[in-house]
């Protein structure tokens, strides 16, 4: 009884049952499998982060995204620009407090560069519908490859909480044909 | 034989009960309870809000509700509760005086005046920073003020712990080995340790800082230090609310552990390796790699989750070999059907199994793969998966072995007894509702700590499925309900405290041995017993597992290639 001292004081030395035996060498062995996945996954799987990052400078990474959008720039949404980067190239979105910037319209199964920073608190990129959330921090510059697959119009959801105004932060993207 | 002052005997069980050690075993569960009734109704408002169709709180008071609300439950109430289990599970069941009474209710001060002050700090309304305070965003000093000293508090409470299993050795109130239900109050006790350890380790710089003493702290630093506490105290809870499933099963069914071997290993497991978790929550962190991610959110090739599995057949095992015993022998699951589903102790216990393994335990191995991640992080996912460990699993067992620590603590007959019975089914269902619905909300992207879905305030617009807003709905109804059961709760606890039939008692006599309670007879010794119905139980879930696990990898495969 699992309140009392076990009866037999040398109870390591105890049997065990085979129904016990059996699950835990199936268990082990599935463990083993969810472990082995994730490494397949990174031979064989479209959907891996990369492991690149840089530090940076909320100005310094400003500045890189404000020239692209500049240079690039189509079109303009409720005081956004709307930028149309050429494919192959590296992107820069910033995150602020309470907005995504700039709107970007990439062309569909083109790669991008995609980089991603904050500017003051960390944010959650969360792009909606096709549902791929990234933490973002501040000083760090996150570089995603990014091969959008479908067309259409997406939302650009903040996950990760930052202040009152973190339900108004909604930015978007495009991906044309 | 003389009579000592210091202890009485539990006329139900037998038990030499040490007087300080029942006090402090009082007064920890009673703050524990009273901020369980605080953080739930903060709980309530923030279901209400995010219900779209009521709305209930404006947007800065709902920020102020969640970080109310994860602090108050995740943290205070299930911290003063374990406390008073490791006082139960060292001193009560070790039949021994408790070490240091006086340190340990400074431990008792510290922890209650760390809480209050980070309330105040909170309800202040300049420290809506959520549970988790993530730097550079800046909370006022006192808010961390209050987390340090109410982790120093818990550090001490566990160093009277360790301190009164040293006594009991030294004294010799039990023979051979430690019980298993103290080795998993230790397990607890050791995570305890690691994690109030970090604990301080991260906000003492972070206090400092936001009195401008530290200029910088590293947000990602901050993170990867801060799980090391946040995520690890979900460990304590699941070695605490283990220990509590093993010792419900003892005192309600008499049940055994089929081998004592095998649920300590288990329990070792949690101690060796569940200390790696704060990787769940840097998976989509840029500048970790990936060897780091896949290493440590398997808890080093899943040998963590190897010790729940484990916990997860011995536990419902033990019951069936026990209820076999009784003659319950017909078919797979009379043992089942013919349990005590009348005794809130035993059906709180049991549901708090099936929902923690079923949803808390399959939910977190998806969530905590590396890729997977990407479509589940900060979405209402994360709240879902753990709604279903913390509450169905171990605030519910919590509440399971309270319908038990009345009588043998508080020496108080139940009252409401009806009201108790259909209290964990009531409180079961809700919290089901809560964490199946939000983890369906979250699978259509909702984010979590967020107050409009409807971004109705926002310059650009987005809007989510109308499924995604139905299980929101469902989920604000399911959170009513479960209040409705943890509201019952505490009028039963706090009722019966106050009011009910006192259960008279008399002094220990020294030197008598505790008696052996119920003798448990020869069953279940390994090998001499079948448990055809466990093992049923096991294959369902097992296959649920697998089915669940790979529905989330074709889930990932369907979306934009990343690299």
């Amino acid at each position: 009884m699992g309140l009392y001292p076990p009866p037999q004081k040398i109870w390591w030395r105890e049997p065990i049952a085979k129904t016990e035996i059996v699950w835990i060498v199936i268990a082990f062995i599935w463990g083993l499998a969810m472990f082995f996945m994730m490494i397949y996954w990174h031979a064989v799987g479209e959907q891996n982060l990369s492991n690149e990052a840089y530090r940076v400078t909320p100005e310094a990474f400003y500045e890189k995204a404000s020239a692209l959008a500049e240079a690039h720039q189509v079109g303009e949404e409720a005081g956004t620009p709307v930028v149309h980067p050429p494919p192959g190239s590296d992107i820069y979105l910033v995150g602020r407090l309470w907005s995504w910037w700039p709107i970007f319209e990439l062309e569909k199964d083109e790669t991008y560069r995609l980089h991603i920073s904050a500017m003051d608190w960390q944010h959650g990129f969360s792009l909606q519908p096709v549902n791929i959330n990234l933490q973002i921090h501040p000083g760090y510059d996150f570089v995603v490859t990014v091969t959008p697959d479908r067309a259409g119009e997406y939302g650009i959801v903040c996950n990760e909480f930052c202040g009152i105004g973190h339900h108004t932060m909604i930015g978007k993207m495009y991906v044309v044909e | 034989m003389a009579q000592s002052p210091d202890f009485r005997t539990c006329p139900s069980t037998g038990l030499r009960i040490h007087r300080s050690a029942e006090t402090l075993i009082k007064a920890n569960a009673v703050v524990a309870v009273v901020f369980l009734a605080v953080g739930g109704l903060f709980g309530l408002a923030v279901a209400l809000t995010r219900w779209p169709a009521v709305h209930l709180l404006p947007a800065d008071m709902f920020y102020l509700a969640l970080t109310a609300h994860g602090l108050d439950v995740l943290l205070v109430w299930i911290i003063f509760f374990e406390i008073a289990v490791l006082y139960f599970a060292s001193a009560i069941v070790l039949n021994s005086r408790l070490a240091m009474p006086r340190v340990a209710w400074t431990a008792f001060a510290l922890m209650l005046i760390g809480a209050v002050i980070t309330n105040v700090a909170v309800l202040q309304g300049g420290s809506s920073v959520m549970f988790t305070s993530y730097v550079p965003m800046r909370a006022d000093p006192n808010f961390y003020l209050g987390l340090i000293l109410f982790a120093v508090g818990a550090l001490i409470a566990c160093a009277i712990f360790f301190g009164t299993l040293v006594i009991a050795k030294e004294e010799k109130t039990y023979e051979g080995s430690i019980p298993l239900v103290t080795f998993g109050a230790l397990t607890a006790a050791i995570i305890a340790v690691f994690t109030l350890a970090s604990g301080a380790i991260i906000l003492i710089p972070t206090w400092l800082w936001s009195m401008d003493i530290i200029k910088h702290i590293d947000p990602l630093m901050y993170k990867t230090v801060w799980w090391a506490m946040g995520h690890s105290s979900q460990q304590i809870n699941v070695s605490a609310h283990v220990a509590i499933w093993y010792a419900i099963a003892a005192i309600v069914l008499g049940a055994k552990p089929i081998s004592e071997k095998v649920s300590r290993m288990a329990f070792l497991m949690y101690i060796l390796f569940l200390q790696l978790a704060s990787a769940h929550h840097m998976l989509v962190e840029p500048g970790i790699s990936s060897e780091w991610k896949i290493f440590n959110t398997s808890y080093a090739m899943y040998l963590a989750v190897l010790g729940s599995m484990i916990h997860g057949m011995t536990v419902p095992g033990s019951i069936e070999a026990a209820q076999r015993a009784k003659g319950y022998t017909n078919g797979l699951f009379e043992w089942l059907r013919k349990a005590p589903w009348s005794n809130p102790a035993f059906s709180g216990m049991f549901l708090s199994l099936l929902m923690f393994g079923f949803l808390g335990g399959i939910s977190g191995v998806v969530l905590g793969t590396e890729q997977i991640n990407i479509i589940m992080h900060n979405t209402i996912y994360v709240p879902g998966h753990f709604h279903a460990t913390v509450v169905a699993g171990t605030t519910l067992a919590f509440m399971a072995v309270t319908y038990l620590l009345v009588p043998m603590i508080f020496q108080r007959e139940l009252i409401l007894k009806k009201w108790a019975m259909v209290q964990p089914y009531l409180f079961g269902i809700g919290v089901a509702g809560i964490s199946v619905f939000m983890m369906g909300a979250g699978t259509l992207g909702v984010a979590r700590r967020h107050w409009d879905i409807t971004f109705a305030d926002a310059t650009l617009s987005f809007e989510y499925p109308p499924a995604a807003f139905l299980m929101m709905g469902l989920n604000g109804m399911s959170a009513v309900l479960a209040a409705l059961g943890g509201l019952i709760y505490i009028v039963v606890v706090v009722g019966s405290i106050l009011f009910g039939k006192r259960i008279e008692t008399k002094a220990a006599a020294d030197g008598e041995p505790a008696p052996v309670v119920a003798a448990v007879g020869k069953y279940g010794s390994a090998g001499t017993l079948a448990i055809p119905g466990t093992v049923a139980l096991v294959a369902v879930f097992f296959t649920a597992f697998v089915l669940y696990y790979f529905v989330n990898w074709k889930y990932l495969s369907e979306v934009w290639p990343l690299q």
